[in-house]
């Protein structure tokens, strides 16, 4: 422990060393790990009235847990919430994956510069618009509607809110871009040569991608996947503005706890959230046979 | 101003490392000395150079600069400057900036500055070439301005890291001189690390040289390096050598008589080595000679030739001699040596005096 | 019949026109719509152009208190996450020790964590327990949370191409840990720490997740635009979406064309280098 210091300040030098430590700790401290353990703290205490707080029933419990389970109504929203979330990261990595291979390996020059303004644009502007944009397509009197009865293939105007559709949709579009640079990340670092040899060697491209480009952009269809996941689940903004009250999401359940006072509940169900991405990334580690330090890079 | 410096029984283990990257180095250089240690790729050189420099300290020993211990010294108050092997010049400054920075950092005025770096860059014939950008330098160039700014902060003792190995074949020869001149123009005392030993040999005062061990095997003048190696590993390291195993028959003071399975042969013996004891002989290729007979040479071979390799100046002949041991002989092509052909029958000579006896282990004499 | 090259082509071709067409045509169609007389926001009817919805959105206080909160917010959050991505870069970067990993990891977290954990936890830590009421300060916080990460990654990966014999050259000429820091490592760093000031910036001015959550009865731009979108939609928004996607577009170029030009230059001083 003592040699560790020493090498810190005989690198950073004290002042160095002071700035770093300062810098680094409260973050982790009084902005990562502190607040964490408060909301995990109250996710395990009772709702109770102010003054009962610190008294005999202010104890640990798992009360709030055992909610998703006994309330029917949460619990179809939760496995929604998990089911919907997979299906936007599939069609997202399915969009993705081909655009990333072209700016990654097929294109190059001014082309691919445009190409990834093309990206950057729409990445760059604010959620929340992004998914207005479809809010005004898919409403009622909206553009698709109209085309659609336009062409004659509908008589009546669909209420393409009622259901999840909307919101996964919206998603989709929305996050996208997440998936989009972590596979081109992966797969620009992949030897062109190994492409041509394999097709040199007959093989088809179909092939070349399962053998050889899937398997080395491995990492990055990894971080893609967690990230569009992990923005999909903890999305508040998609279904607020696609979605209807049939389509609750999960991060609506908790929303509604807070606008309730109930802090409790909505902590629990925050922490719920936190450890379902928990579960996916190590579920993606095991998939994709990754490590974590791989998925660093 | 040139300090000396005194390596003492240093030792250094990295932490977490198992072996010693360098073990009990001692010696003392000279001041205003151009030292060079020599050794094999990994066997503790840039660790010697950066342990005199201060960036790390030893584990076992001392190090004195003009007798004061530097122990507990940064790198930044040492009279030491580095040259390192990528040069490390600060990319995003000009030449002239690179040179005064440490005169920057000490607080000397702009115009004192400016003025010095025009006299270094005249000094290693840079004249003219303060305001360029470094990525606009030649090799060569960039190795100038490595040394001048080095020279900036008047160091006592300069330390280079194998500061020639990235440049090409002539302007590496070319920069021997250089060196050797810059270094008699400043009378700086020079700790120059290489595994390159033409270099070592060509440039130096005194060599070290050091083993895969870390450890010094034999410091000398660079000729007695080369006829007087001490060691095995210097023997076989420095020059090019015929070893063979024999066993000595006799001790006759200096020199002893060794039993071979190609015959009899007489050698030195500096170690003294007595009478039953296994050794290793040591000749240069260059000692040997083709002899019509045996009274033509002290050490008289009978060999076969087994192939011959034309090298401009001079050709490499490999022979075999009974038991199997190989012989490389090298003869001028000035014509006064015979001419030979690969599965010929020849005897070969060479004198006592370049035969040299050495074994490991202890040094019996004295 | 096609070689299944052509076919290979004109599949690609096909692929991208659509995949930009989906990415393009929504934004597009939302701008066009600002611009409707319409007061649904819809492209048909086309009932006239107009700017009025520009007006209206100038008109509208709630939206200025926003944008001032907003600049306000990201600003707090550059100088907050900038400094401490640094810390974080610099000691991950140099410092090798047996919970290295582990600290990354930690480090990263935020950056996987859904933002309106960190929006929560943010506000039950400052709110609840410091007493410090949700507003623009929770949001700041949280918004930080993750941000630093963001920023630390931008600064680690310029930092590993950092040669360190660099700095030690500098501290064998007699610098000392100050200089070394001021005159070598930080103009290196420079470019990263200027990306990472204008990436702390935009992440801040569009956070909607962890500044719903963290902010209290205070908003910002994007609180303002989401309340909107709930509550009561007016063309209003499509014409705060145009002027964003403008400054957008302008941002995007004007990174482009300076990223462009500093690569030539880099290439250039390569080739002179050879
Ligand atoms: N920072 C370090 N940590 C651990 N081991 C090191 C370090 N630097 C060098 N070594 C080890 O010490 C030995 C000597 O290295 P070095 O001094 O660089 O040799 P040379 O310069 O002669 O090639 C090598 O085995 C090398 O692997
Ligand atoms: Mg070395």
């Amino acid at each position: 422990m003592r040699s560790f210091w020493q090498n810190a300040v005989r690198i950073f030098g004290p002042i160095g060393l002071t700035y770093i430590s300062i810098t680094v700790g409260a973050w982790l401290l009084f902005m990562i790990l502190i607040p964490q353990l408060i909301m995990i703290d109250f996710s395990m205490r009772p709702l109770l009235p102010l003054r009962k707080i610190g008294g005999p029933e202010d104890i640990w419990t798992l009360r709030n847990y055992m909610v998703l389970f006994t309330n029917e109504l949460h619990r179809a929203i939760f496995l929604k919430t998990i089911w919907s979330s997979i299906i936007v990261t599939s069609v997202a990595l399915a969009i993705c994956y081909p655009i990333s291979f072209y700016l990654a390996k097929v294109t190059r020059g001014a082309r691919l510069g445009w190409l990834m303004i093309g990206l950057i644009i729409p990445y760059w502007i604010n959620e929340l618009l992004r998914l207005f944009a479809w809010q005004l397509i898919l409403a009622d009197a909206g553009i698709l509607n109209k085309l659609l009865m336009l062409l004659g293939f509908i008589a009546e105007p669909l209420n393409f809110r009622a259901g999840n559709s909307a919101v996964i949709v919206g998603m989709a579009y929305a996050y996208i871009l997440f998936m989009v640079f972590p596979l081109y990340n992966a797969m620009e670092s992949l030897d062109r040569n190994q492409l041509d040899a394999a097709r040199d060697l007959g093989s088809s491209w179909l092939r070349i991608h399962w053998r050889i480009v899937v398997p080395h952009a491995k990492p990055g269809i990894a971080v893609g996947c967690i990230m569009t996941f992990m923005l999909a689940a903890g999305s508040i903004a998609a279904p607020q503005l696609l979605g209807s009250p049939s389509s609750f999401w999960f991060t609506e359940v908790i929303y509604t706890n807070f606008e309730t006072a109930n802090w409790n509940q909505g902590a629990a169900y925050a922490t719920v959230l936190a450890l379902l991405c928990l579960v996916f990334i190590f579920v993606m580690l095991r998939v994709f046979r990754v490590s974590l330090k791989e998925l660093a890079q | 101003m040139s300090h000396d410096v005194d390596i003492d029984h240093v030792s250094m283990r990295y932490p977490g490392s198992q072996r010693f990257a360098v073990t009990d180095v001692h010696v003392r250089i000279k001041p205003g000395e151009f030292f060079s240690f020599l050794g094999p790729s990994g066997c503790g050189k840039t660790t010697l150079l950066r342990l005199v420099a201060g960036f790390i300290e030893p584990t076992q020993g001392e190090i004195r600069i003009d007798g004061k211990d530097m122990r507990g010294i940064g790198p930044n108050k040492r009279p030491t400057a580095m040259i390192f092997q990528n040069l490390a010049l600060f990319p995003l400054m000009t030449v002239a900036e690179n040179i005064a920075f440490g005169l920057e950092v000490r607080g000397v005025s702009a115009a004192k500055r400016r003025k010095r770096a025009e006299a270094l860059l005249e000094l290693v014939d840079l004249p003219g070439m303060a305001a360029k950008k470094v990525s606009d330098l030649s090799g060569g160039q960039r190795q100038r301005v490595a040394i001048a700014r080095a020279l900036a902060v008047e160091p006592a003792v300069l330390l280079l890291d194998e500061p020639l190995s990235a440049l090409d074949l002539k302007l590496r020869q070319h920069m021997r001189s250089e060196l050797r001149k810059i270094q008699r123009r400043t009378g700086v005392t020079f700790i120059y690390i290489t595994h390159d030993q033409g270099e070592a040999l060509n440039m130096s005062d005194r060599v070290g040289v050091m083993s895969e061990k870390g450890q010094l095997e034999q410091v000398a003048a660079p000729d007695v390096l080369y006829n007087e190696p001490a060691t095995i590993f210097v023997a076989d390291f420095v020059g090019e050598n015929n070893a063979f195993r024999v066993s000595v028959r006799e001790q006759v003071g200096d020199w002893a008589v060794l039993e071979t399975p190609f015959g009899m042969l007489k050698g030195r013996n500096p170690q003294g080595l007595t009478s039953g004891r296994r050794a290793t002989a040591f000749v240069r290729p260059e000692a040997i000679s083709v002899v019509e007979n045996s009274a033509a040479a002290d050490n008289f071979v009978p060999c076969t030739v087994e192939n011959l390799s034309f090298e401009g100046a001079f050709i490499t002949v490999v022979l075999k001699a009974a038991g199997d041991q190989s012989f490389v002989m090298r003869q001028n092509n000035d014509g006064s040596a015979p001419r030979l052909k690969a599965g010929a029958k020849v005897q070969i000579g060479f004198r006592a005096d370049n035969t040299l006896l050495l074994t490991n282990g202890e040094q019996s004499g004295a | 019949m096609m070689s299944s090259d052509t076919t290979l082509k004109v599949l690609t071709g096909g692929y991208l026109f659509l995949f930009f067409a989906y990415l393009f045509l929504p934004l597009i169609f939302m701008a066009i719509v600002a611009f409707n007389t319409s007061s649904i926001p819809q492209v048909s009817p086309w009932e006239g152009f107009t700017l009025k919805w520009f007006g209206e959105l100038f008109s509208d206080a709630q939206m200025w208190d926003g944008l001032l909160n907003s600049i306000i917010v990201g600003a707090a959050v550059v100088v907050i996450s900038v400094p401490i991505g640094l810390g974080g870069a610099t000691l991950l970067v140099r410092l090798h020790f047996k919970a290295r990993d582990f600290l990354y990891a930690l480090l990263v977290s935020p950056i996987l964590t859904p933002g309106i954990i960190l929006g929560i936890s943010t506000f039950l830590f400052w709110d609840r327990w410091v007493n410090v009421t949700g507003g623009l300060w929770t949001a700041i916080m949280g918004q930080s949370t993750f941000i630093s990460a963001y920023c630390m990654l931008l600064i680690m990966a310029r930092a590993q191409r950092f040669d360190l014999t660099q700095e030690e050259a500098a501290f064998d000429l007699g610098a000392n840990h100050r200089q070394v820091f001021w005159k070598i490592t930080l103009p290196f760093l420079k470019p990263a720490i200027i990306s990472s000031c204008a990436l702390a910036f935009m992440q801040s001015f569009e956070n909607y997740n962890t500044t719903l959550f963290a902010i209290g009865f205070k908003q910002t731009l994007p609180i303002y635009i989401g309340t909107k979108l709930r509550v009561f939609i007016s063309p209003a928004m499509n014409a705060l979406a145009v002027i964003l996607i403008v400054l957008t577009i302008t941002g995007a170029l004007v990174y482009e064309l300076v990223r462009r030009r500093e690569t030539a230059q880099a290439h250039a001083a390569d080739e002179r280098q050879l």
